[in-house]
C-alpha cells in the first residue's frame, strides 16, 4: 500500500517546482514587464494627424466615473467648436502614472492627462514631452503667476496646460468652531495654543491619517514651505539641497510640536476616516486637500465646512499654497501636430474647464475666465486662496522624484509618526543613490 | 528505497548517438520513430524554450541589471554601478533589515504555529468524524479564496472601530481600542494570524492525503506492541509520513519567503509589515521603480530562496538515483 505516498511527493514536486519558477518569473521578469507594459497604446493616430489637418488624440488617465465623464464633455465640447476629430484612449490612473516612461517612449496620443511638479519637469527634460510656448501666447493671460510658473520646465519653456487643481489646507465644521469659540489662528503659536485648548475641550485637535503613507506628506510640505521658503522646498524635493542639514531638522522639530495633537491613531486610517473623524466633531480640524468633499454626502454638512491656509511659520506668511494642479502635456509627435495645439489652447480657456467643472464640480477650475458662478462658498473660498497665493507647490509626491517619495519618504515619515524620531542623515543617503540613477 | 519502481530511464537523449552505434545498442532505440523523436524533441524543447524565456533569461537580466543604475527610460542610460545598489540595500535602505527580520519570524510562526496547526486539524479530521468532508471544506476554503476576498474579510474582523475583534474585546470606538493594522508592534501579528488561517488548510490537506497513505497494518502492529495513541503517531505514523514531511518544510520556507499579498493588501507593506517580497516589488514596479535598487534586492531574495530549493532538489534527486 505504501507506493502512494512517493507519489504524492513526486506530484507536490513538480507542482511545487512550477510555483517556483513562476515566483521566481515574476521577481526576475518584472523590470522587462515594466519596460514593455504600457506599449498597448492604439497606433495610427500619427498617420491620421498627417492626412486630415483636424484630428488629434487624447491620453486619459481620468477613469473614475465622474472625471472620465468630465473630460469626455471637455473634449466633446472641443470637437463641437473646432469640428476636429479626437480620439480618446482612457487607461487606469495607475496605468498611466506607473508606466509613463514607457508610455511616453512608445506610441502615446498626441496630448495626455498629466501633473504638474517634478513629474512634469522630468520628462520635459528627457526630451519626452514637447514644448506648448506658442500655445501659452493664447492663453497666457488666463492664468495667474503661480499656475504659470508650475507650467514651465526646468529650460524656462511651457510644457504644461493647467485644467482644474485643488488647495490642500485645514478645513473644519463652522458650527463646531463657533460652538466652542475658536478662531482662526494665523501663526504657529496661535494655532499651537488652540490645539492646546481643543485637546482641553476633549477633541482631537488634528484628525490625521497615514496608513498609506502619502497623506502625511502634506503636512511635511507645508511646515518645510512655512519654515524654510517656497524654492527651498522646491529645491529640496528636487534634491538640489541636501537632507542632512539643519533646516530640514528645523522642519522636524516644529512638526514635533504638532505631533502630540495630532490623532495618534494616524498609521492605522485612511484619509476618509480622517475625514470622518473632522466632520464626526471628534477632531476640531484636518490638513487635507478640498477633495475632501467628494467624501461628505450629507449636503448640511458639506455647507459647514470651511477651510484656512496652514498659518505663518518663519518666512514668506501664508504666500505658498499647496495646490496640486492637473491638466495636459503634449508627447512629442503631438507637438508636430497643430490640431493638438489648439485642443490643448482651447483646454487652458475658461470654456473648456466650464465644460470639464460642470460634470466634476469638486475640483477648482485654473483659467480666471471660467464661470465660477457655480461655486460654492467653500469652492470661492479655495479659489480665492489659490488666487492669492505667490506660489503654488504640488504636493511631495509630484514634486519630488517618485521613487524618493514612496520608498524613502512614506517609510520615513511613519517612523517619525511613531515615535518622533527621524535620520535625515540616511534620508540623504537614499537620495544621494536615487537621484544619481537618474 | 524499494519503494521506487523504476530500474532503468529510458535515454531519449541518447536518440540522436544512434548512427554509429553498434545494433545491440542501437536495437532500444530504434524503436523511436521519427515522430517519436520529433514529439520528443517538442516536449522537451518547447518547455525548455518557455522556461528560458520566462525564467533564466529575465533572471539573468535581473542579475545583470543589479550591477547598474538605470532609469528605465533609455537603453543608453544604463551605466554601470558595480556593488553600490548591494550596499544601499543593505546600509542606506532603513526597511531592509526590519523586513529580514519580518522574513524570519514569518518562517518560524509558519513552522512552529501554522504548520502544526495543519497537522493537528489533519489529524482530527483523519478520525471518523461526524461531517469530516464538511470541516475540511471549510478548513480549506481560505485557500480558495481570492486575496482580494481575504483583505475584505481581515479588514471586517480588524478594523478598529467597527471591526469584529474590538467589538468582541469591548473596546471598540473607545481610546483603547487596539489598532490591529496601525500599530507596528501587533500587526505583523495580525498578519501572521490571517496568514495562518490560509496556510494551515493548505498543510492539512496536503497531511490528510498523506494519513490516507499510510497502511493501517502499521498502527495495528504498533498497537498490538502496546505503544499508546501518542507513541503512535509520532513514533510510526509522522515517519512513514516522510516524503509529505519534506515538501511540508519546503512549502512552509518558501511560503515565508514570498509571503506578499496580506501585508501588500493591509498597508503595502509598509510600517511594520516590511518583506522582502514587497521591497522588490516596490523598487521594481510602478511609481518607486529604481531598477538596480529592485533587481539587487530581487537578487538577494533569489539566492536566499536558491538554499531550500537546492537542499530540496539534491535530496530527492539523490534518492531517485
Amino acid at each position: 500500500m505504501t507506493p502512494a505516498s512517493p507519489l504524492d511527493s513526486r506530484l507536490n514536486r513538480r507542482a511545487l517546482l512550477k510555483g517556483l519558477g513562476g515566483a521566481t518569473a515574476a521577481f526576475a521578469a518584472a523590470p522587462l514587464l515594466a519596460a514593455c507594459s504600457g506599449g498597448t497604446a492604439p497606433s495610427g493616430t500619427a498617420g491620421t494627424a498627417g492626412t486630415a489637418a483636424k484630428a488629434t488624440s487624447l491620453g486619459s488617465g481620468l477613469s473614475d466615473p465622474v472625471p472620465r465623464s468630465a473630460i469626455q464633455a471637455m473634449v466633446d465640447a472641443y470637437k463641437a467648436k473646432s469640428g476636429a476629430t479626437v480620439k480618446m484612449n482612457v487607461m487606469p490612473r495607475a496605468q498611466l502614472v506607473d508606466n509613463i516612461s514607457s508610455y511616453l517612449q512608445s506610441n502615446p496620443e498626441d496630448a495626455i492627462t498629466w501633473f504638474a511638479g517634478y513629474k512634469m519637469r522630468y520628462y520635459a527634460a528627457k526630451g519626452l514631452l514637447a514644448p506648448v510656448d506658442d500655445v501659452w501666447e493664447q492663453i497666457g493671460g488666463n492664468f495667474s503667476e503661480g499656475l504659470t510658473t508650475a507650467s514651465q520646465g526646468d529650460d524656462g519653456k511651457k510644457y504644461f496646460v493647467p485644467n482644474y487643481n485643488y488647495p490642500w489646507g485645514f478645513f473644519y465644521r463652522k458650527s463646531l468652531w463657533t460652538e466652542r469659540g475658536y478662531q482662526i489662528p494665523a501663526t504657529f503659536d496661535a494655532f499651537l495654543a488652540l490645539c492646546a485648548q481643543m485637546k482641553k475641550d476633549g477633541l482631537i485637535p488634528i484628525a490625521f491619517a497615514d496608513k498609506d503613507g502619502w497623506p502625511a506628506m502634506g503636512t511635511f510640505d507645508y511646515i518645510n514651505m512655512r519654515t524654510n521658503g517656497y524654492q527651498f522646498h522646491l529645491d529640496l524635493c528636487a534634491h538640489k539641497e541636501s537632507w542632512d542639514q539643519q533646516k530640514v531638522k528645523d522642519v522636524f522639530d516644529h512638526w514635533k510640536a504638532l505631533l502630540p495633537y495630532q490623532d495618534k491613531a494616524a498609521l492605522g486610517a485612511t484619509w476618509q476616516e480622517g475625514a470622518r473623524s473632522m466632520t464626526g466633531k471628534k477632531s476640531g480640524m484636518y490638513l487635507v486637500g478640498s477633495f475632501i468633499a467628494q467624501d461628505v454626502t450629507d449636503q448640511a454638512v458639506l455647507a459647514d465646512l470651511d477651510f484656512f491656509p496652514f498659518p505663518a511659520i518663519a518666512v514668506e506668511g501664508t504666500d505658498a499654497i499647496e495646490a496640486p494642479i492637473d491638466g495636459f502635456v503634449l508627447s512629442k509627435r503631438g507637438g508636430s501636430n497643430k490640431a493638438a495645439k489648439d485642443m490643448l489652447a482651447f483646454f487652458g480657456s475658461g470654456a473648456g474647464q466650464d465644460a470639464y467643472a460642470a460634470k466634476d464640480p469638486s475640483n477648482l477650475q485654473t483659467a480666471k475666465d471660467a464661470d465660477t458662478s457655480s461655486f460654492s462658498e467653500l469652492n470661492r473660498k479655495c479659489a480665492a486662496a489659490i488666487a492669492a497665493a505667490k506660489n503654488i507647490s504640488q504636493f511631495f509626491d509630484r514634486d519630488a522624484l517618485p521613487a524618493m517619495a514612496n520608498n524613502v519618504m512614506i517609510p520615513a515619515l511613519q517612523g517619525f509618526i511613531k515615535d518622533g524620531t527621524i535620520d535625515t542623515r540616511n534620508i540623504e543617503a537614499q537620495a544621494k543613490t536615487l537621484y544619481a540613477a537618474e | 528505497m524499494s519503494l521506487m519502481p523504476q530500474t532503468s530511464l529510458p535515454p531519449a537523449a541518447d536518440a540522436p548517438a544512434e548512427k554509429s552505434a553498434p545494433p545491440a545498442r542501437s536495437l532500444r532505440v530504434r524503436r523511436l520513430s521519427g515522430r517519436d523523436r520529433l514529439v520528443l524533441g517538442l516536449m522537451v524543447g518547447v518547455p525548455t524554450l518557455i522556461q528560458a524565456v520566462l525564467v533564466w533569461i529575465p533572471t539573468l537580466l535581473s542579475v545583470g541589471l543589479s550591477f547598474m543604475k538605470w532609469n528605465g527610460l533609455n537603453l543608453a542610460d544604463i551605466r554601470p554601478a558595480g556593488l553600490s545598489n548591494y550596499t544601499y540595500a543593505v546600509q542606506d535602505y532603513p526597511p531592509f533589515w526590519p523586513a529580514v527580520a519580518h522574513n524570519i519570524i514569518w518562517l518560524a510562526f509558519l513552522a512552529l504555529v501554522a504548520t502544526p496547526i495543519g497537522l493537528l486539524l489533519a489529524v482530527l479530521l483523519d478520525q471518523k468524524i461526524r461531517g469530516t468532508r464538511l470541516y475540511q471544506s471549510i478548513f480549506f476554503a481560505p485557500v480558495m479564496l481570492s486575496m482580494v476576498m481575504v483583505g475584505i474579510v481581515w479588514q471586517l474582523v480588524y478594523a478598529r472601530n467597527e471591526g469584529l475583534l474590538n467589538n468582541l474585546l469591548g473596546t471598540a470606538g473607545t481610546p483603547g481600542a487596539v489598532d490591529w493594522f496601525g500599530d507596528s508592534g501587533v500587526n505583523l501579528w495580525a498578519a501572521l494570524v490571517a496568514t495562518t488561517w490560509r496556510h494551515a488548510g493548505y498543510i492539512m490537506v496536503l497531511y490528510l492525503a498523506g494519513l490516507k497513505g499510510i497502511d493501517p497494518s502499521l498502527r495495528e502492529a504498533a498497537a498490538i506492541d502496546g505503544s499508546n495513541a501518542w507513541q503512535t503517531f509520532f513514533r510510526v505514523v509522522l515517519p512513514a509520513m516522510r516524503p509529505i514531511n519534506i515538501v511540508i518544510v519546503v512549502i512552509t520556507i518558501i511560503e515565508a519567503l514570498r509571503a506578499f499579498d496580506i501585508v501588500y493588501l493591509i498597508n503595502k507593506g509598509t510600517n511594520g509589515l516590511e518583506l522582502l517580497s514587497v521591497l522588490v516589488i516596490q523598487n521594481l514596479v510602478g511609481v518607486g521603480q529604481v531598477i538596480g535598487v529592485g533587481s539587487a534586492l530581487a537578487v538577494i531574495l533569489l539566492l536566499i530562496s536558491l538554499g531550500p530549493i537546492v537542499y530540496y532538489l539534491v535530496r530527492t534527486f539523490r534518492r531517485a538515483d
